[in-house]
């Protein structure tokens, strides 16, 4: 018993020491939306590929919810949120450096149907949302994801009745919505563009555009919160995600740049 | 499939820290509640048991109030460490303490309880003090029933999700325990990994249950042996 005791005080001891960084690379922690879930590894992996000093390390959620965890004081170097609006709070509230409020890109929202589903053979989103078949539609908690906000307006506008008991299904950011769609928990989903054109989602479904008109523009925007240990890395990964080798990675996710306007 | 080593070595550090905070904190809890005779002792049992009946999420709130930049205890660890405690490891460990406090008192009381009141009284007239007596006397005796209360505490911890989720948020290499890493990988559509980490999980709560079950067996028959003898 004792030799067993004193083994897990040794073990206890032993993992209580820091975990040692992998030769000397410094550690970005990064609060990316969730639409970001696939096209920021890709970002991630290119980014490391210019500058092997750094390490990305990356914790997706809704926006609003990451946005409530870096005002407790979770420590993060760089927040990419999908609703600029939200990095602009922190701004204004004085946790986050002004001068690196950036427009990183602008996301599109697809409708979402399983391959296997018979809403793939229809013809257009308008179709696909009047077809009895399509009884539950996943979408993104509209209080706290952008990406919800902009499913609500979309149904709205395309004349959706969505105010009936059970139609709607919410998922707690947009990644949600997409698994609940793909396991066939919901009929139909409003997702990312991003999402659905990621490696997982795009073999298993089909996806048509919601066309512009119909929702607000989504402004993804990003910012440096003050309460991370990194800031300089926080403000190398921005910078790079601005440039034209960061956009090229995210056009491939199916993001359009925004000229550069000021913030 | 990608099984994430950092949050399973991330989620047993956890695990072994906060049982031996609350061994520390459960013994002299539980020694009072099941010794004392004064009225307060149903309110103080009813507050420990309270983490067993309150959803998570209001135990993350209050806890996220607690120790987050806006209260006195979060400001005075933040300007001690350089960061506070919300969304750090020292958070979660205080957190878990407070989640898994009923599964080390309760077991621990009873535990205590069960041993033979005559005993100790005789131990206590016969000249021992409290102290020798709980160590020498008591320990030994409730031996079963503290290791239940000592593997519950480790195996319940090792699972929790909605206040890590809430106080921890989902911080690599930090905050990112277990169950945090299956429900990320579940939103990335890795259901391999999250299947295989999830078996995982099974096992070693298992392993630990069974464990705790094959040792008490063999407490049990021990003494029952000495007894006869």
């Amino acid at each position: 018993m004792r030799t067993l005791l004193r083994s897990a005080i040794a073990v206890m001891a032993a993992s209580a020491a820091p975990t040692a960084p992998a030769a000397d690379r410094e550690t970005v922690l990064v609060a990316a939306a969730s639409d970001l879930r696939f096209a920021l590894e890709g970002t991630a992996a290119a980014f490391a590929a210019q500058q092997p000093r750094y390490e990305i390390k990356a914790s997706y959620g809704a926006s609003g919810s990451l946005l409530a965890q870096i005002e407790n004081g979770a420590p993060f170097d760089l927040f990419l949120s999908a609703d600029i609006g939200y990095a602009r709070r922190l701004v204004e509230h004085g946790q986050a450096e002004a001068d690196t409020l950036f427009v990183y890109a602008r996301g599109h929202l697809v409708l979402w149907v399983p391959a296997r589903s018979p809403l793939a053979a229809l013809c257009g989103p308008e179709a696909v949302l009047r077809d009895p078949g399509a009884r539950t539609i996943a979408i993104a908690n509209p209080e706290h994801a952008p990406y919800g906000r902009a499913a609500v307006a979309a149904l709205r506008s395309l004349g959706v009745d969505s105010t009936e008991r059970g139609r709607l299904v919410l998922g707690e950011n947009v990644a949600q919505a997409a698994q609940f769609v793909e396991s066939g928990a919901a009929d139909v989903g409003l997702i990312s563009l991003s999402l659905a054109l990621a490696p997982p989602m795009k073999e298993r479904g089909r996806f048509w555009e919601i066309p512009q008109y119909a929702y607000p523009p989504i402004e993804q925007g990003g910012v440096v919160p003050t309460s991370g240990r990194n800031s300089a890395g926080g403000r190398t990964f921005a910078a790079w995600l601005a440039s034209d080798a960061g956009h090229a990675v995210l056009e491939r996710f199916g993001f359009t740049r925004v000229q550069a306007e000021h913030p | 499939m990608r099984i994430d080593w950092n949050a399973v070595m991330l989620t047993c550090r956890l695990a072994l820290v906060a049982t031996a905070a609350l061994i520390v904190i459960g013994l002299p809890l539980a020694h009072w509640l099941a010794t004392t005779r004064r009225g307060a002792r149903a309110l103080v049992e009813a507050l420990v048991a309270l983490p067993l009946v309150l959803p998570p999420t209001v135990l993350g709130l209050y806890l996220l109030l607690l120790l987050g930049p806006r209260s006195p205890i979060g400001r005075g660890y933040a300007l001690l460490r350089g960061h506070g405690l919300a969304f750090s490891f020292e958070g979660l460990v205080v957190a878990s303490v407070l989640y898994s406090l009923p599964f080390t008192v309760q077991p621990f009381t009873a535990a205590l309880r069960s041993v033979d009141p005559a005993l100790i009284e005789a131990s206590w007239c016969l000249g021992v003090s409290r102290w020798a007596t709980f160590w020498r006397l008591m320990v030994p005796l409730a031996w079963p029933g503290l290791l239940a209360g000592v593997v519950l505490t480790f195996a319940h911890t090792l699972g929790e999700f909605g206040v890590v989720l809430m106080v921890g948020g989902n911080v690599p290499g930090e905050t990112r325990t277990v169950s945090i890493a299956i429900y990320d990988a579940v939103q990335s559509l890795d259901y391999a990994s999250a299947a295989w980490t999830s078996l995982g999980l099974v096992l070693i709560s298992f392993i630990v249950l069974s464990l705790m079950y094959v040792l008490q067996q063999r407490v049990r028959v021990v003494s029952q042996w000495a007894t006869r003898s």
